[in-house]
C-alpha cells in the first residue's frame, strides 16, 4: 500500500521532471554555436546555400525556435524521437541498436564495482589502522586519480601487445564465430574495458562503504550486539552491513541511471560500439535530434532508477518513508 | 638527417613494391581489414563527401576516367574519349562489358543521368564545373559533352567525386531519401555487404568484375576505431593492414615507420593536394593591410612548422597553387624566416611596440582537428609573440569553428583545403571577390578582393589551351604571393601506411581511393 501511495506521488512529479529536462536539453544544445549543415559541409570540403537550405527545410531548422521547441516537447510527448540528420534513420533505431553493447560493457562493470569495492571498503574497515586498510585505501584513491583511459591504454599495451592474450579492442573477432565460441570471444574481448571501468567505479565504493562501516562499528546497537554474546562474524552481517550498505546502494541508484549513457572515453579507446560514443560524436557534429535523444533516454533512466533506488533503501531499512 | 631518412625510406619502399609487382604472382583472396575514422554519415556516391566516405564508395563505384601520378587522364569506365580542337566538345566511347552489382548493363543513360541529373543535384562543388556542360546520348555506348565556352579544368573533372550511379534505381527518385543509399549499387570491383554502426563496413568481391580475374581480394573490412592510441596499435599489431590520411597522429607514424613490417607512402593524394594557411579577415584592421599579413609570413619559420608541427610530412607553401600542379610557379616572392623584417614592415604601418612590447593583440581560431592542429596554432602564437603581435588562441570544435569562419565571424582563422585537381576548381574559390557568400563554407570568407586578380581567374577557367592557362595563372599566383592574400604555411602530404603483406595499395593519383581491383594480400 505504501509503495503504491509513492508510486503515485512519484508518477506527476516523475512527468515534470523528464519535461523540464527536454527543455532545458533543447537549450543546452542550442546555445551551442553551430549547425549540422555546416559541420556536413565542413568535412566534405564543399558547400552551398541550396544544400544548407535543404537540411534546414527537411528537419524544421528554418523554422522559429519557440516553434521548434514546441514541435520538440510535443514529439516526445509520444516518445517519437525524430530522424537523426547526419545517418537520415530515425533517431530510436540509432540508440536502441546501441543499448546491448553498452550494457553488456556497463552492467558487469558495475556489479564488479559494487561486490568488491563494497567488500574491500568493509575489510578495510575492519582493520582500519592496519597495513590492509592503507594498502585498500590507497589502491582505491590511486585508481580513482588514474585517467581511465591511461589504465585502458597500459592494459592494451601489456596484454595485447606484449603479452598478446587478449583482443585490443573491438566488441568480436574479425572472423566471425558462433554459438559457444562466438560467447567466450565477446567475452574476451570485454575483460579489458569491464576491467578499467569497475577500477574507476569501484574506488568510491570502497571508500564510501568503509567510511559507512566505520562510523556504523562505532553505534550503541553494535555494543549492545557484541554485549549479547554475538560473534564478530554475525555482528557485522546482520547489524553493521545491514546499516553500512545503505550510503551504498544510494550510490549505485545513482550510476544504473548512467548506465545508459554509456561511458564515453572507455567506448572510445576499446572501440566499443555503446551510446556514450554515439553521443560523443552527435554531439560534435551537431546531430540534435541524436543528442536529445541520447539525453533523453538516460534522463529518463536516472529517473527510473530513483524509483527503484527508493524502494530498495525502503526494503532495506523500513524506517525510511515512514510519514 | 630525418628527412633524408624519410626520403631513402620514400625511395625504397617505392622500389620495392615495384619490384614485387613485377616479380611475384599475386595471391588471391584474403580479406583487407582497413582503418576507418571518423564513422562517414553515409557512403552514397555523390552525396557523402568526406574522405571517410569516399575511402568506401570508390570501391563501389567508378568513374569515367582515372588520373596517373601527374594527374593524366587514363581510360576507366570510358574506353576513350575525343576534344574537339574548339575545346567545346567532349566525346566519350563506354565499355561494353560492364554490369552493374544488380545484373543490369551499365549503358550512355546511366552516364547521362549521373552528369545531367544526379550530381547536378546532390554535389554541391561538381554541380559548379557540370552545370556549364549539356550531356546528351549518342548512342548506348556513346556520350557527348557540349559547352558554349570552352572550360580548362573539364578533363580533370571526371574521376574522384563523379563515379557513375545507376539510372536505373535512381532516376525520377529523392536521391538523399532513396533506400538504395544504405546498400549502394555500383559497378567496382567490391560490392557492399553489411554496415554494422560503430564497427565496421564490411565489401565482398564483385565476381562479374568487368576486369576478369579481378580483384585479388575476397573482402574489404573498414573498421571504425574512434581512439586514436588505440588505432596506432591496431597497425602495430598487425590487426589491421592499412591507414591513411589522419587516420594516425602524424608523432605515431614516425614511430611506426621504424617497424621492419610497415611501409609508408606519400604518394597517392595527388588529386587533392591540401594546402594549410591562416586566413585574416581583410574587412577589419590591421589584416586589411598587405603589409601586416606579409609581417605575419616573416615572422613564422615555415621550416619549424614542416619539421616540428608536422613532423616532416609537410612540404612549404609558397602560394595559391599547390607545387604538384601543372600549374605551380615557384618564381614568386619568397618570404624566408625573417623576424626583423616582420618588425619593420610593422613599424612602418604605425604599428609600435607599446610600454610592454607589444604592438596589439589579435585573435586567432585554430582548427580542432587533433594534436598537429593545436601544435600549429600555439606555435604561430609564439612566433608572432616574438615580433610583438600578441595573440589570442581561441577555441572551438569542429561545428564551432566552420560555423564562424563561414560566418565571417574570426580574426585569424587556421585550416586547410584541398586544391583539388585544378586551380579553377580548388583555388580561386577562396580568393574571387563575388564568391563572398555569407554562410557558405570554403568560399572568400576573409574578403579579399583584387579586381586583377579576379579578371585572370576568369580568364584561366575560360580557355582550354594549357600553355595560356599556365601563362595566366603564372601572373595571379605572382600577385597574390606578393600581396599576401592569406599566410600560406604547408602543404599537407598525407601518409598511408599498410603492412608489407599488402601489395599495389597505392598505383595512382588517387591512392588508396582507388579501387583496389589490383590490390592483394600476401600469406
Amino acid at each position: 500500500m505504501r509503495f503504491v501511495a509513492a508510486l503515485l506521488a512519484w508518477l506527476p512529479r516523475a512527468f515534470l521532471m523528464l519535461a523540464a529536462i527536454g527543455l532545458l536539453n533543447f537549450a543546452l544544445i542550442r546555445m551551442a554555436p553551430g549547425d549540422p549543415a555546416a559541420v556536413l559541409a565542413g568535412e566534405s570540403g564543399a558547400s552551398d546555400e541550396q544544400f544548407i537550405a535543404a537540411i534546414h527545410r527537411d528537419y524544421g531548422l528554418d523554422r522559429p525556435l519557440r516553434e521548434q521547441v514546441f514541435t520538440y516537447l510535443r514529439r516526445l510527448a509520444v516518445l517519437d524521437l525524430g530522424m537523426s540528420y547526419r545517418t537520415q534513420r530515425p533517431v530510436a533505431s540509432v540508440i536502441f541498436e546501441r543499448v546491448p553493447a553498452t550494457l553488456l560493457l556497463t552492467v558487469p562493470a558495475l556489479l564488479l564495482a559494487i561486490i568488491v569495492g563494497t567488500s574491500l571498503g568493509t575489510l578495510a574497515a575492519t582493520r582500519a589502522g592496519t597495513w590492509k586498510d592503507t594498502l585498500i585505501t590507497s589502491m582505491a584513491m590511486l585508481f580513482y586519480a588514474t585517467p581511465v583511459f591511461w589504465v585502458g591504454l597500459l592494459l592494451i599495451l601489456l596484454f595485447s601487445v606484449s603479452l598478446e592474450v587478449l583482443p585490443p579492442f573491438g566488441m568480436a573477432s574479425f572472423i566471425k564465430k558462433t554459438g559457444m565460441p562466438g560467447v567466450l570471444d565477446v567475452l574476451q574481448h570485454l575483460i579489458m574495458p569491464v576491467l578499467s571501468l569497475a577500477l574507476f567505479y569501484m574506488a568510491v565504493y570502497v571508500r564510501v562503504a568503509r567510511a559507512a562501516t566505520i562510523e556504523v562499528l562505532g553505534r550503541g546497537f553494535v555494543r549492545t550486539a557484541y554485549a549479547k554474546g554475538l560473534s564478530s562474524r554475525q555482528t557485522l552481517r546482520r547489524h553493521v552491513l545491514r546499516n553500512a550498505v545503505l550510503p551504498s546502494v544510494t550510490l549505485a541508484g545513482l550510476q544504473v541511471g548512467q548506465l545508459m549513457g554509456g561511458a564515453v572515453i572507455i567506448e572510445s579507446v576499446f572501440a566499443w560500439p555503446g551510446i556514450g560514443r554515439l553521443a560523443f560524436d552527435a554531439l560534435m557534429q551537431r546531430d540534435y535530434n541524436v543528442i536529445l535523444g541520447v539525453f533523453f533516454v538516460s534522463s529518463a533512466m536516472v529517473v527510473v532508477a530513483n524509483l527503484l533506488t527508493d524502494i530498495v533503501l525502503r526494503l532495506i531499512d523500513p524506517r525510511i518513508g515512514r510519514n | 638527417m630525418r628527412r633524408t631518412l624519410f626520403t631513402l625510406f620514400i625511395v625504397w619502399s617505392c622500389t620495392l613494391s615495384f619490384a614485387s609487382a613485377q616479380n611475384v604472382e599475386p595471391t588471391r583472396g584474403g580479406a583487407l581489414q582497413s582503418l576507418l575514422w571518423p564513422e562517414p554519415p553515409g557512403i552514397m556516391s555523390g552525396q557523402f563527401l568526406q574522405s571517410p566516405a569516399l575511402l568506401v564508395s570508390t570501391k563501389l563505384f567508378e568513374p569515367l576516367l582515372t588520373y596517373d601520378f601527374a594527374l593524366n587522364p587514363k581510360a576507366h569506365l570510358a574506353e576513350s574519349w575525343e576534344i574537339a580542337p574548339d575545346g567545346k566538345r567532349y566525346t566519350f566511347k563506354l565499355r561494353r562489358n560492364v554490369k552493374w552489382h544488380d545484373g543490369k548493363p551499365f549503358t550512355a543513360d546511366d552516364v547521362v543521368f549521373t552528369f545531367g541529373e544526379y550530381l547536378i543535384d546532390v554535389h554541391p562543388r561538381i554541380k559548379l564545373v557540370f552545370q556549364r556542360t549539356k550531356v546528351s546520348k549518342i548512342d548506348d555506348y556513346t556520350v557527348e559533352f557540349r559547352l558554349d565556352e570552352p572550360f580548362g579544368p573539364l578533363v580533370r573533372s571526371f574521376g574522384i567525386g563523379t563515379e557513375i550511379v545507376p539510372a536505373h534505381l535512381y532516376k525520377g527518385t529523392d536521391f538523399r531519401k532513396n533506400p538504395n543509399n544504405a546498400a549502394p549499387v555500383g559497378t567496382g570491383p567490391f560490392k557492399f555487404k553489411e554496415w554494422k554502426r560503430g564497427e565496421y563496413i564490411h565489401l565482398v568481391k564483385n565476381a562479374d568484375y568487368w576486369r576478369r580475374g579481378l580483384p585479388y581480394l575476397d573482402e574489404i573490412y573498414y573498421r571504425l576505431v574512434p581512439d586514436a592510441a588505440t588505432r596506432a596499435i591496431a597497425i602495430e599489431s598487425q590487426q589491421l593492414h592499412l591507414a591513411t590520411q589522419n587516420d594516425l597522429e602524424l608523432l605515431h607514424v614516425d614511430r611506426l615507420s621504424k617497424l621492419p613490417y610497415i611501409a609508408v607512402t606519400t604518394k597517392g593524394w595527388e588529386w587533392g593536394s591540401p594546402i594549410v594557411w591562416i586566413e585574416m579577415n581583410n574587412r577589419k584592421a590591421p589584416f586589411s593591410d598587405k603589409r601586416f599579413r606579409q609581417a605575419v609570413m616573416y615572422a613564422v619559420d615555415h621550416t619549424f612548422i614542416r619539421d616540428t608541427v608536422f613532423q616532416g610530412y609537410a612540404k612549404i607553401a609558397t602560394g595559391p597553387i599547390h607545387s604538384g600542379s601543372p600549374f605551380y610557379e615557384p618564381n614568386v616572392r619568397r618570404y624566408a624566416f625573417d623576424p626583423a623584417k616582420a618588425e619593420s614592415l610593422l613599424d612602418e604601418m604605425g604599428l609600435k611596440r607599446g610600454a610592454n612590447g607589444v604592438r596589439t593583440t589579435i585573435k586567432l581560431l585554430g582548427l580542432p582537428y587533433g594534436e598537429m592542429w593545436n601544435r600549429a596554432a600555439e606555435y604561430t602564437k609564439q612566433a608572432l609573440k616574438k615580433v610583438g603581435v600578441e595573440v589570442v588562441l581561441e577555441p572551438s570544435d569542429a561545428a564551432g569553428w566552420s560555423d564562424r569562419t563561414r560566418n565571417w565571424d574570426f580574426e585569424m582563422t587556421m585550416y586547410f583545403l584541398t586544391t583539388l585537381s585544378d586551380p579553377a576548381l580548388g583555388v580561386s574559390r577562396t580568393f574571387m571577390s563575388d564568391n563572398q557568400r555569407k554562410g557558405v563554407l570554403f568560399t572568400n570568407h576573409s574578403g579579399y578582393a583584387n579586381p586583377k586578380v579576379d579578371e585572370l581567374f576568369i580568364r584561366a577557367a575560360a580557355t582550354a589551351n594549357e600553355a595560356e592557362r599556365k601563362k595566366l595563372y603564372s601572373e595571379v599566383q605572382k600577385i597574390m604571393v606578393d600581396e599576401a592574400a592569406v599566410a600560406w604555411l604547408v602543404e599537407l602530404v598525407w601518409p598511408t601506411v599498410y603492412n608489407k603483406k599488402l601489395h599495389n595499395v597505392v598505383i595512382d593519383s588517387s591512392g588508396p581511393n582507388g579501387n583496389f581491383a589490383e590490390t592483394w594480400l600476401a600469406k
